[in-house]
C-alpha cells in the first residue's frame, strides 16, 4: 500500500528511472520459470563424475538448488557474497534511518520508514537464501559483528541532510539494482529469486528518491542547494560501489565462469553513468565531474574513475562512519540478549508444558 | 478547547506520538524481525495519525492540513496523553506502552466504527484492525518477557509498575465527545488482567494518575521529541517536500 504513495514527477512512467532496469527483471523471472519447466535430467547417473554435471547444469543455463552436489569453492563464493549482500542491507538501514524521525512532512517519513522496513526485510530473506547453503543466520550474522565478513562500503559514509535520503534512493539504491538486476540469473537457483523480488522492490526504492531529489531540485533556492550538495558528496562513492577496476577484481574470473557475476565491474558502472546522466538532466542536477561527456564512438559517456584509495581506506575500516556502524549494530545486538533469552526460555516452558499435558 | 476538533486531534496526536516513539526502535530492535513489527505499528499509527489530523484540520475549517497540525504545533497545543510520550526506555516498558496503548485503542476505535460521524467510523473500522494485531504482539511480549527468565521477569514487571498510572488518564470522562472514553475502561481491565496473570506480573494498585495531556500540559520529554520532530520542517517556512 506504502507504494501507492509514489507519483511520478511530471514524467511519463517509461521516463522513469529503473523502467529498463525492471523489464529485466521480469525477463529474468520469465526465463528462471522456463528453466524450471525444461525439465533437467533427474540428476547425475550413480557413477557420473558429479563436477561434469555441475558444470553441465550451469552451462545450460539450467539452476543449482541447495539439494545438488556443488564446489566447494562455488559454496563460499555464494556464502560470501549473500552474506555481504544481506549484512549491507541491516547496516544500510542506519544512514536512512537517521532521518525517519526528521522526516519533513508526514508522508515522507512513512515512505522512509517503510523503505528502511523494506531492507530488513531484503537482509532476512538473503539470510535465508545464504542459510540454504548451510550455514546459519546466527552464525553469519556473528561474522559481521567480529568484522569477519563485510558490508556494502557506501553505507560508512554519512547522512548529513535530508537531501542524502534523495542521494541515496537515487545513486545508492540505483547503483545497486544495476548491479543486481544481472544477479536475478544467477545459477544458484535460492539466490536468483530472491534478487527478483528484491530489484523489485528496489526500483520502488529508488524513485522515491528520485522523487526527493525532484522535489527539492524545484524547491526553494536553499533546497536546490541542499540537493545539489548531496549529489556531490553521493557521486563518487557511488560509482565505487561497482567494486575496483576490472584488472584488480579478485573475485570476477571464476564467478563470471560459474554464471553468478554476468557482466565486469567496469561493464556495470559504465551502464549507471550512462543511465544517470539523463535522469541528472531531468532532475535539473549536476553530475560532479568535468570529465563526462559523450563518446560517440564507444557510444557511451566517458567519465572520471571514482577514487580507488578512498575505496580501499573505506574498505579496511578507515570510513567516516565504520566505526559508528558497527558500535551501532553491535550495541543493539547486546541490549537485545536479555529479550531473545526470555523468548527462548519462554518456549521451552510452552513446550515443556504441551508435553506434560500430552504425557 | 473541546469538540469534534479536539476530539480528533488528540487521537490523531496519541497515534502520531506513539508512531515517532516506536520509529525510534528502527535499527535498534532486539531482533531483526521485531524491527520490522515494530516499524509495521508505527506505520500504521502513522497512516492513523495522518488521516485524524487531516480531518481535524477540516473540521477547524482553518487551512490547516496534516503537516501544519504535526510540524507548526508547539507542545502546550498537543493534545496526546501523556502514555505516548514517555521515552521508550528498554524493550520491557516499549511492550508496556505498546500493550496498554493497543488494550485502550482497540475498544476505543471499535466504538467509533459505529458513532454516527462517517469519518470518524471510517478511521475507526480501518484502525481497528491493526490495533487487534498491536494488541496481540504486544500481549505476547508482555507473556514472553513476564514468564521468561529472572531478568525478562524484573524488568517487565518494572515496566509495567512505571507505566501503569499513565493508564488512568485515557479513561477521562468526556460525555459530549462521540465516543466517552470512561465507558472503555471496563474492556480494557478485562483484557489487561487476564495477560498480566499469564504473564506472572502484578497488576498495580490504583494511586498516582498524572494527567493534563488532553489540555496541553505534558511531560518534560515532549518538547524535545517536538523539537527532532519539527527542527527540518520549520527551517524551511512554506516549502513543500
Amino acid at each position: 500500500m506504502y507504494g501507492n504513495d509514489f507519483s511520478a514527477p511530471g514524467d511519463a512512467p517509461d521516463d522513469m528511472p529503473g523502467a529498463g532496469l525492471l523489464g529485466e527483471v521480469e525477463a529474468a523471472e520469465a526465463e528462471l520459470r522456463a528453466a524450471a519447466a525444461r525439465e533437467r535430467r533427474g540428476g547425475p547417473a550413480p557413477d557420473e563424475d558429479l563436477a561434469a554435471y555441475f558444470t553441465e547444469v550451469v552451462d545450460a543455463e539450467q539452476k543449482i538448488e541447495p539439494r545438488d552436489w556443488m564446489p566447494e569453492a562455488y559454496r563460499r563464493t555464494l556464502i560470501r557474497q549473500i552474506a555481504q549482500h544481506a549484512h549491507s542491507e541491516i547496516i544500510g538501514m542506519q544512514p536512512e534511518g537517521n532521518w525517519i524521525s526528521r522526516a519533513p512532512s508526514l508522508k515522507r517519513k512513512a515512505i522512509l520508514l517503510a523503505k528502511v522496513q523494506d531492507e530488513a526485510g531484503h537482509g532476512l530473506y538473503l539470510y535465508a537464501a545464504a542459510e540454504t547453503l548451510g550455514i546459519s543466520r546466527d552464525e553469519l550474522v556473528q561474522l559481521l559483528l567480529d568484522g569477519k565478513q563485510k558490508y556494502s562500503s557506501i553505507f560508512n559514509y554519512p547522512t548529513l541532510t535530508w537531501a542524502d535520503v534523495g542521494a541515496i534512493g537515487w545513486l545508492v539504491d540505483g547503483a545497486a539494482i544495476v548491479n543486481q538486476v544481472p544477479l536475478c540469473r544467477c545459477s544458484y537457483g535460492p539466490y536468483a529469486r530472491a534478487m527478483i523480488r528484491v530489484c523489485k522492490e528496489e526500483s520502488f526504492h529508488q524513485r522515491q528518491g528520485y522523487e526527493i531529489l525532484h522535489t527539492l531540485a524545484h524547491g526553494t533556492p536553499e533546497q536546490q542547494a541542499m540537493a545539489q550538495d548531496a549529489v556531490d558528496r553521493w557521486w563518487y562513492p557511488s560509482l565505487a560501489m561497482f567494486g575496483p577496476p576490472d584488472g584488480d577484481s579478485t573475485h570476477s574470473t571464476q564467478s563470471m565462469a560459474w554464471k553468478i557475476k554476468r557482466f565486469s565491474n567496469d561493464d556495470l558502472r559504465q551502464r549507471f553513468v550512462d543511465m544517470c546522466v539523463q535522469q541528472a538532466e531531468i532532475l535539473g542536477l549536476r553530475i560532479p565531474d568535468d570529465g563526462l561527456r559523450w563518446n560517440e564512438e564507444r557510444r557511451a559517456y566517458d567519465y572520471t574513475q571514482p577514487d580507488y584509495d578512498e575505496l580501499m581506506q573505506v574498505i579496511k575500516g578507515n570510513g567516516p562512519c565504520n566505526r559508528e556502524r558497527m558500535a551501532h549494530r553491535r550495541a543493539a545486538h547486546a541490549d537485545g540478549a536479555w529479550v531473545r533469552e526470555a523468548a527462548a526460555a519462554y518456549a521451552a516452558k510452552r513446550a515443556d508444558k504441551r508435553e506434560k499435558v500430552a504425557a | 478547547m473541546n469538540g469534534p476538533f479536539a476530539f480528533a486531534l488528540g487521537l490523531g496526536d496519541d497515534a502520531l506520538i506513539a508512531a515517532q516513539r516506536l520509529a525510534e526502535w528502527t535499527t535498534r530492535a532486539p531482533e531483526m524481525e521485531e524491527d520490522i513489527a515494530l516499524a509495521n505499528i508505527a506505520l500504521d499509527q502513522l497512516g492513523a495519525a495522518r488521516l485524524l489530523l487531516s480531518y481535524a484540520g477540516e473540521l477547524e475549517a482553518a487551512g490547516r492540513d496534516e503537516d501544519a497540525l504535526a510540524y507548526l504545533r508547539d507542545d502546550r497545543e498537543f493534545l496526546n496523553a501523556l502514555l505516548v510520550e514517555l521515552p521508550n526506555g528498554d524493550f520491557a516498558v516499549t511492550m508496556a506502552k505498546l500493550f496498554f496503548l493497543a488494550a485502550y485503542q482497540l475498544p476505543l476505535y471499535t466504538a467509533l466504527a459505529s458513532c454516527p460521524d462517517e469519518r470518524l467510523a471510517a478511521i475507526g473500522a480501518k484502525a481497528r484492525k491493526e490495533s487487534a494485531y498491536h494488541l496481540d504482539h504486544g500481549a505476547l511480549w508482555v507473556r514472553r518477557l513476564g514468564d521468561g527468565t529472572e531478568e525478562s521477569h524484573r524488568r517487565m514487571q518494572d515496566a509495567v509498575d512505571h507505566v501503569w498510572p499513565y493508564t488512568h488518564e485515557l479513561f477521562a470522562a468526556d460525555p459530549a465527545a462521540p465516543v466517552d472514553p470512561a465507558g472503555l475502561r471496563a474492556a480494557f481491565d478485562e483484557t489487561v488482567g487476564p495477560v498480566l496473570a499469564e504473564a506472572t506480573l502484578t497488576r498495580p494498585e490504583r494511586g498516582w494518575a498524572p494527567t493534563g495531556g488532553r489540555k496541553g500540559v505534558h511531560t518534560e520529554h515532549l518538547s524535545y521529541l517536538l523539537a527532532e520532530m519539527q527542527v527540518l520542517h520549520r527551517a524551511h517556512p512554506g516549502a513543500q517536500w
